[in-house]
């Protein structure tokens, strides 16, 4: 099947899936669910360096060996300043105007900080950046986004890391037909891959994940059954659902039926 | 002279940004460094002199959702 829809900023992806880079039990089960995910898309950050041990770097050529496309993220950022510095940081070390912005407005919820983020959104599309917004399905804050700049949104699923699955079916699905031209990206929350096949046949055009595979019990394992749902619900969108109706209809014709009572 | 390095109070000889971080032990690789929360680019390492108490944040890849 050919995954021929919305290009990110230009880039058409060979597969609807984003995939984490966290959590995972050692870097070789990493490479390996990368490989059954199929992701065309690896999700990065940056954390201090010790300089004597260079951990990054060990961990940066392991990135390359995947061949995905790498999104770096601003991951833990609170402010707007803190999210603006970690977004030139990240495109000098990783050299991708890509940012996935993070800005976040609880610890607990890892909720984004809304007012935040488009503040921070509009300040980096300024600077040339191509920004993955990291949002709620708040179609204002959405509007605001775009209008910032943004080409892409990321609505959450569910918290980060939560395994909720799709929290607000009702948004999500206005927030596809509010903007049916924008690259829209399920990010966070999804647990199990009937998730992620819901998200796709919501019209969704990617979905992005980390903890739901790298916490599996078998994370490769898990990485494939994703790809399939993904792909399941990819072709499902495609082939253009039925309308769901409330009463009942037989499918079985009723026309030419043997009149037996 | 002490700095802050990645939050540990650091003795280094050379103020100079380069040399601190290859004293620091940042040879080559891919990383990214911060002087009191501003970014500071690798065109304009060799322009920025630490002053005793600044904050250096040197960041490289890491694994991130």
């Amino acid at each position: 099947m050919n995954f021929d829809r919305k290009a990110f900023y230009g880039v058409p992806l060979e597969t609807p899936l984003m995939l984490g880079t966290a959590l995972y039990p050692s870097p070789s089960v990493l490479a390996d669910a990368f490989t059954r995910s199929k992701a065309s898309v690896a999700t990065v950050s940056l954390r201090r360096e010790n300089g004597v041990s260079g951990a990054g770097q060990d961990f940066w050529q392991l990135i390359q060996s995947l061949g995905c496309k790498v999104l770096p993220n601003t991951a833990g950022c609170y402010s707007v300043k803190e999210a603006v510095t970690t977004a030139h940081m990240a495109r000098e070390v990783f050299d991708t105007k890509w940012i996935k912005l993070e800005v976040i407005g609880h610890s607990d919820s890892l909720q984004p900080d809304v007012f935040g983020l488009v503040e921070t959104a509009k300040i980096l599309c300024e600077d040339g950046f191509e920004v993955f917004p990291y949002c709620t399905e708040d179609l204002i804050v959405a509007e605001k986004l775009l209008k910032a700049g943004c080409e892409v949104l990321m609505p959450w699923g569910a918290p980060i890391g939560s395994g909720l699955g799709l929290n607000n079916l009702y948004g999500l699905r206005a927030m596809r037909a509010a903007f049916p031209d924008i690259p829209l990206v399920i990010d966070a929350g999804l647990g199990v891959p009937s998730h992620a096949a819901t998200a796709m046949e919501l019209g969704y055009d990617a979905i992005l994940l980390n903890t739901a595979v790298a916490k599996a019990g078998d994370p490769a394992a898990m990485a494939e059954a994703f790809a399939l749902a993904v792909r399941a619900g990819l072709l499902a969108a495609e082939a253009d659902p039925m309308e769901p109706r409330d009463m009942a209809s037989p499918s079985t014709p009723v026309i030419g039926k043997a009149f037996l009572s | 002279m002490i700095i802050h390095h990645n939050g540990e109070e650091t003795t280094i000889a050379n103020p100079q940004l380069n040399e601190a971080l290859r004293e620091l032990g940042y040879i080559e690789g891919r990383f990214a460094t911060a002087v009191n929360e501003n970014f500071v680019p690798i065109s304009e390492r060799q322009t920025i002199t630490l002053r005793d108490g600044d904050r250096l944040e040197v960041v490289a890849p890491m694994s991130g959702g």
